[in-house]
């Protein structure tokens, strides 16, 4: 019997945050009732392990059935019987405090789950973790000594059937090392090999040449975001540099000897590693193939992250994948993950002794997936069950020619150019709102290729694999269990029945956690709305709002040049018009790349220019420039959020004198101001920095200091990267017509895009021209006007 | 000797119908045999010397003395105008104002009256440009008075320059401008184009501010005006000219000049577009061909503009002044005179062509509400004794109905259009829920003293005006209007005379009767049964 052999015992899982180990935790917890528990789980960034066990573990659906089960009295069960250490099997020593690692050694067994399983892990972390990590519990074990029991514990570790390398035929249920294909590869060369190489890969990231390319990089995603936002981006793509490096490095070391990935290679290693240094500490490994969503425990269906065949699924229902590599009759070894936590707590059950020292579970020995059967089930249900794309319509999946791998990565590749050719077409143009989300949309478009050529690659080899895994082992085991275990602990593979496994289990439960439309009609609308309540929210406190391009669409130049034509004669205004036009270009160049040189620049055309007129020309300005090319929909939503009570706040760029006329609207108005001259004229100079860029979300930290109020309690509007300090620094940011750069950051980030017009039937004026001021008025002026302009 | 107005009965024979569409129009073939056509007067003979017509009424006032010895040195004079809503179109300068106010100073310098105020009386109505008020009152006045701030606007919303007077027996406030009110006298100029213009309303209204206003201007009065254009049963009148009383009893003295025009409404060549289509010359023909066809070439934006530019020939036809109501009656008879069309029984479908213009968008766009105000607030309310439509009939009017707006004149009407209208049609309903929000939004207001914006709370009045035809006719349809517009409006689209009639023919059955009013020109239907 499982459960009396297990009871009683402390039990040690590594890895319970997985899905694995979260199933794990479930099943013991829930079948071997006299148990008790320690798990072993790393702090998170901010949260710790026992918060995280709460909240990642505990709350997860696999524990309904036990919390209904157990009804109120579920937590205080929980807390008697589980018993939280924070450490970590990527570091020596496994990062324990003393206690801990007391609590951890006098378990009676361990079963050692946590593994980096991401295919695209950098080398070095593999190593750390799927490598060293079994080792590291292993010799933990030894330098404690054996506990009250006068016994060490028995180690279970769980490994993969993968380890076997890309081989054709039968693998049997033995150390890599120990069979005839070892090459005899040295474990602890390749842990000095990966991590000397992070230390180099680290190094060539910071070269001058490099640091360069990645601040282009970042300087192209973000535009002139402001130093700060521009250097953590920066930093961000040499990290993101560094990673892909170490991946790729993975990747060919792992080809290069043989094996399909980083992760199997890393954990073949691992394997002999743990052989190698075990000492006197009993071990045990179970070799699961690909694991898949439960058979029927917790219930049919329980699945838990989304890492595995689940994207390619999914990639394919979303017509995405056309063509996937593989060959039809090729046997794809799958195992739902209730057989391999029966498995793994068997032998736990079994003890050192009568456990056989490798269990492999895996179905292709006994009873084969094929890969066809797989596909033509996979068609056949996502026929009948189609997903919906964003308009609601229904996605036809397409049939699978089995073509070979090279095909498919060739004709993604050639997606891929494609689809990048044309966004970096739409980025360079100046498009902004509905235009520019369609960048937005092939940005998302280039993802999801990228990432299906990368399943192609990674699961290709893994369906092209063609090793038979033997499962002699897991079969004893099975037969010598009484009824009442083969019912509570079901570990035979022959008990799937795949098609039905595949239509009514696993693919249900995949399209539900991929949360996927299942349903026609449109959901974008819900989402703004949602976010528009969101916004519009009486607890919020202030709204911030740019001006250019978000609340008008005219800019400084334009106000510059209705000041400065209006009391200019029609030869003198073609002479500015065609004066204007040449300097545009230059003019544009250096907004890009630094808008408060720009505006330091372009605002030195105000010397000498006389405070009274322009202070009598400004009022007409709110009528003919500013009304006319106003978004009535963005004045409108300043107004709601003064009539719910919240500060409203306008930061721009412009000159004080131009936006007065836009007072009523706003608490607060943070603009340029230009100094006075004695003589009554402006200087051309500014008084203080002109706030742009990350001076903005300064201005509004500091305005929300003084006056009592939390930034997350903010919302900002702004068009364009420069304003993404402001943007990132307030709790509910929107992007009004954005700007491609920003609409694609908008877009991942979920924020509330608006996208606001101008009124039909404003009138459109090709230049930015003040009509004339009648003549009178004009004599006033003339005199001082002509020296100006 | 100009030709009354005149009922033609639609036959076989009959030419296709001018039905104005806009800044278009088009001719559609009405039904024989049950249709009607509505034709205006033609324009009465105007008077030959106005300025000579103009001193003499001054000189000789009805029921006051002559203007010259009430006028005295040291004296405070303001003299009022109507504003740009006035006339339509703006009339070939000189303008009538212009005339009348230059002949006012004579007399006053005469007399040597120096502080003198003249003040546009635009209640809550935008701001004129310079550009109009040169071109209402002359650039004489102009370049005399407004550079030294004597010649300005009304601010219904600036509290020191408006002066409370009193509330009249129903508890309406009376609030109007302060320095009109002060003055020793104040002068009234008015043109008078429709029979509700003039009288007590020129100052109860025009000088008036928010709180005065919203006496009358709101959905209970509207409904228990039939129809405006007839005093004797017009609350919107009644309310007025109890406000003069208390006007009266508060010692202002109003010295009223009121004017009528003649309808000489389109220079040539569009003067085919007042005449009866059967008197077409092939000429005619020719130019309606031209207009439409290049119309239908030329973008909506340009054409908007080529027919704000049109300037009407209107003439004077008569000038009275002295004692309001004395004075008023007499205008209300040259008004009838020249617009009365007799008409027996009512109809069960109304048609109307609105065109491009209002009082409300004066080199500015016809928008949604101002199409809304035009059908149903001018055109149903043309009549007399009964309205044209039989109740429970239907209104079908042809207009492109764009979902166009003048930001800089009309902001409130955008956010009416998106906010208001999308949560109810009802003048009642929207009365209670939005009007005091629009009413004293700070923005609005802002726009309304500096800008050129209509008062926010202007979109309800405009819709208001409608009420009573609204409740009186059971299905309102645009022919030829933007779908999603019309239906915000509460109208039902349809895209040729025929299909409306078709939607129609399910409220008054498969032969409805037809009445088409053929105007501008403008006229009043003196139906009865």
């Amino acid at each position: 019997m499982i459960s009396s052999a297990l009871a009683g015992r402390r039990i040690g899982v590594t890895g319970a945050t997985g899905f694995v180990g979260t199933a794990l935790v479930e099943r013991l917890l829930r079948a071997v009732p006299d148990c008790s528990l320690v798990l072993l789980v790393r702090d998170g960034k901010r949260t710790s392990a026992a918060e995280r066990v709460r909240r990642e573990i505990m709350r997860n659906n696999a524990f309904d059935r036990l919390r209904s089960e157990w009804g109120d009295q579920f937590d205080a069960r929980i807390a008697s019987r589980v018993s939280v250490v924070s450490g970590d099997v990527g570091t020596d020593g496994l990062g324990l405090s003393p206690d801990d690692r007391r609590a951890f050694a006098s378990c009676d067994i361990i079963i050692h789950s946590a593994a980096s399983v991401a295919f695209d892990s950098p080398l070095d972390s593999a190593i750390e973790i799927n490598l060293l990590g079994p080792m590291r519990i292993a010799q933990l074990l030894n330098d404690v000594g054996p506990g009250p029991s006068g016994r060490l514990a028995h180690l279970v570790a769980v490994s993969t059937c993968y380890v076997a390398g890309n081989r054709r035929g039968s693998a049997p249920e033995e150390l890599v090392s120990a069979g005839p294909f070892d090459i005899g590869l040295s474990w602890r060369a390749e842990v000095a090999a990966a991590r000397r190489l992070r230390g180099d890969t680290e190094a060539a990231s910071r070269t001058p040449e490099r640091l360069a390319g990645f601040r282009a990089d970042a300087r192209r995603e973000l535009g002139a975001a402001g130093a700060p936002a521009l250097a953590e981006k920066t930093e961000q793509c040499r990290e993101r540099w560094v990673k892909d490096q170490l991946v790729a490095a993975g990747r060919s070391r792992a080809a290069s000897v043989g094996w399909p990935d980083a992760y199997a290679f890393t954990k073949a290693l691992g394997e002999q590693a743990l052989h190698e240094t075990k000492g006197s500490v009993p071990v045990s490994i179970v070799r699961p193939s690909i694991i898949e969503s439960a058979l029927a425990e917790p219930f049919p269906g329980w699945i838990r992250g989304f890492r595995m065949a689940e994207p390619v699924i999914i990639s394919y229902a979303r017509g995405l994948l056309k063509e996937f590599p593989g060959v039809p009759e090729g046997t794809i070894d799958v195992i739902p993950v209730d057989i391999v936590v029966a498995a793994i707590i068997a032998v736990a059950a079994l003890g050192p002794e009568s456990a056989p020292p490798i269990t492999q579970v895996a179905s292709g020995s006994t009873n084969p997936l094929k890969y066809r059967t797989l596909v033509d089930n996979v068609r056949d249900w996502f026929t009948e069950h189609p997903i919906y794309d964003s308009h609601g319509q229904p996605i036809v999946v397409p049939d699978w020619n089995f073509p070979g791998r090279g095909r498919v990565q060739k004709q993604l590749s050639r997606a891929k150019t494609v689809v990048t050719r044309a966004e970096r077409t739409l980025q360079s143009l100046p498009l902004r709102g509905v235009q520019a989300s369609w960048s937005a949309r092939l940005e998302e478009r280039r993802g999801n290729i990228e990432r299906a050529l990368e399943y192609v690659e990674l699961y290709g080899l893994y369906t092209e694999c063609e090793a038979i895994y033997q499962v002699d082992n897991l079969m004893r085991i099975h037969e010598g269990f009484d009824a009442a275990d083969r019912a509570t602990f079901n570990l035979d593979p022959n008990s799937v029945d795949w098609p039905l496994y595949i239509s009514t289990i696993h693919l249900p439960s995949v399209v539900q956690h991929a949360r996927v439309k299942t349903a026609p009609g449109k959901t974008t609308v819900d989402r703004r709305d949602r976010l528009r309540k969101q916004v519009l929210d009486p607890s919020r406190q202030v709204a911030a709002f740019d001006l250019e391009n978000t609340l008008i669409a005219s800019n400084v130049v334009e106000a510059y040049s209705w000041l400065a034509t209006r009391r200019l004669n029609t030869p003198e205004r073609i002479r500015y018009v065609a004066r204007t036009l040449r300097e545009a270009p230059g003019l544009l160049a250096m907004d890009r790349k630094d808008r408060a040189d720009f505006l330091r620049y372009f605002y030195r055309r105000y010397e000498d220019a006389p405070v009274e007129q322009i202070e009598a020309d400004a009022a007409e300005l709110l009528s003919q420039l500013i009304m006319t090319k106003s978004f009535p929909a963005g004045l409108r939503r300043v107004r709601e959020h003064r009539a719910l009570g919240h500060r409203t706040v306008l930061i721009t760029g412009a000159l004080s004198f131009a936006v007065e006329g836009l007072r009523p609207l706003f608490d607060e108005i943070v603009a340029a101001d230009m100094t006075k001259r004695p003589d009554g004229t402006y200087s051309g100079e500014l008084a203080v920095v002109p706030p742009t860029g990350e001076t903005r979300a300064q201005i509004l930290a500091d305005y929300c200091r003084a006056e009592g109020f939390r930034l997350e309690e903010c919302v900002a509007y702004a068009d364009s990267t420069s304003d993404l300090p402001l943007l990132e620094a307030v709790g509910f940011p929107v992007a009004v017509n954005p700007e491609t750069r920003l609409a694609a950051i908008a877009r991942k980030r979920g924020w509330l895009v608006e996208d606001w017009e101008k009124a039909e039937g404003a009138p459109r004026r090709l230049l930015p021209i003040g009509p004339l001021v009648s003549e009178s008025e004009q004599k006033r002026f003339a005199v001082r006007s002509r020296r100006l302009f | 000797m100009p030709r009354p107005g005149f009922v033609l009965d639609v036959d076989r024979s009959t030419p296709p119908i001018l039905f104005w569409r806009g800044e278009n129009f088009s001719l559609e073939k009405l039904p024989a045999g049950r249709s009607r056509v509505i034709y205006p007067p033609e324009p009465l003979p105007a008077i030959d010397d106005v300025d000579g017509a103009i001193r003499h009424a001054l000189l000789n006032p009805i029921d006051q003395d002559p203007l010259p010895s009430q006028l005295f040195p040291g004296m405070r004079l303001t003299i009022a105008f109507d504003d740009v809503s006035l006339p339509l179109p703006k009339m070939q300068r000189p303008d009538i104002r212009q005339r009348v106010i230059e002949a006012v100073l004579d007399l006053a310098a005469e007399a040597g009256v120096d502080d003198v105020h003249i003040i546009a009386a635009l209640a809550l109505h935008r701001r004129m440009t310079e550009a109009e008020l040169r071109h209402a009152v002359g650039d004489r006045v102009y370049d005399a008075f407004a550079p030294r701030g004597y010649l300005y606007q009304h601010d219904a919303e600036d509290p020191a320059k408006l002066e409370f007077l009193g509330t009249t027996p129903q508890g309406e406030e009376v609030e109007i401008n302060k320095r009109a009110a002060e003055s020793d006298l104040l002068v009234y100029v008015n043109i008078n184009l429709v029979a509700m213009d003039g009288g007590w309303k020129s100052t109860a209204t025009g000088l008036a501010s928010y709180r005065s206003l919203r006496h009358h201007h709101n959905p209970d009065t509207m409904t228990h005006s039939r129809s405006f254009m007839d005093q004797h049963r017009s609350e919107l009148h009644k309310s007025n000219w109890r406000m003069g009383k208390v006007l009266l009893d508060s010692g202002v003295k109003v010295f009223q000049v009121e004017t009528t025009l003649n309808t000489d409404t389109f220079p040539k060549p569009f003067d085919f577009l007042s005449k009866r289509e059967w008197e077409w010359t092939a000429r005619d023909r020719m130019t309606f061909l031209a207009t439409t066809k290049a119309l239908n070439r030329t973008p909506h934006r340009l054409a908007r503009d080529i027919f704000h530019s049109i300037e009407a020939p209107h003439q004077m036809t008569s000038v009275q002044a002295g004692e309001v109501e004395a004075v008023h009656r007499i205008t209300t008879e040259h008004v009838y005179k020249q617009q009365l069309v007799e008409v027996k029984g009512q109809t069960d479908i109304l048609t109307m062509g609105i065109p491009y213009i209002s009082p409300y968008n004066v080199h500015s766009i016809l928008n949604p509400i101002l199409v809304q105000v035009m059908a149903m607030g001018y055109y149903f309310n043309m009549y007399r004794g009964m309205p044209l439509v039989r109740e429970g009939g239907v209104i079908i009017m042809t207009h492109p109905c764009r979902p166009e707006f003048n930001p800089v004149h009309h902001p409130s009407y955008i956010d009416f259009f998106e906010q208001v209208l999308a949560d109810t049609t009802d003048p009642h309903v929207m009365s209670k829920k939005w009007e005091k929000q629009y009413a004293e939004d700070e923005w609005y207001r802002h726009l309304y003293r500096t800008g050129y914006a209509y008062h926010g709370v202007h979109p309800f009045y405009m819709w208001y005006w409608g009420t009573h035809g609204m409740q009186h006719c059971s299905r309102v349809i645009v022919v030829g209007g933007d779908q999603k517009t019309v239906r915000r409006l509460g109208f039902v689209p349809a895209s040729t005379m025929d299909d409306a009639l078709e939607i129609a023919s399910d409220v008054v059955g498969r032969t409805p009767t037809i009445t088409h009013l053929h105007t501008p020109p403008l006229m009043v239907a003196d139906v009865s049964l």
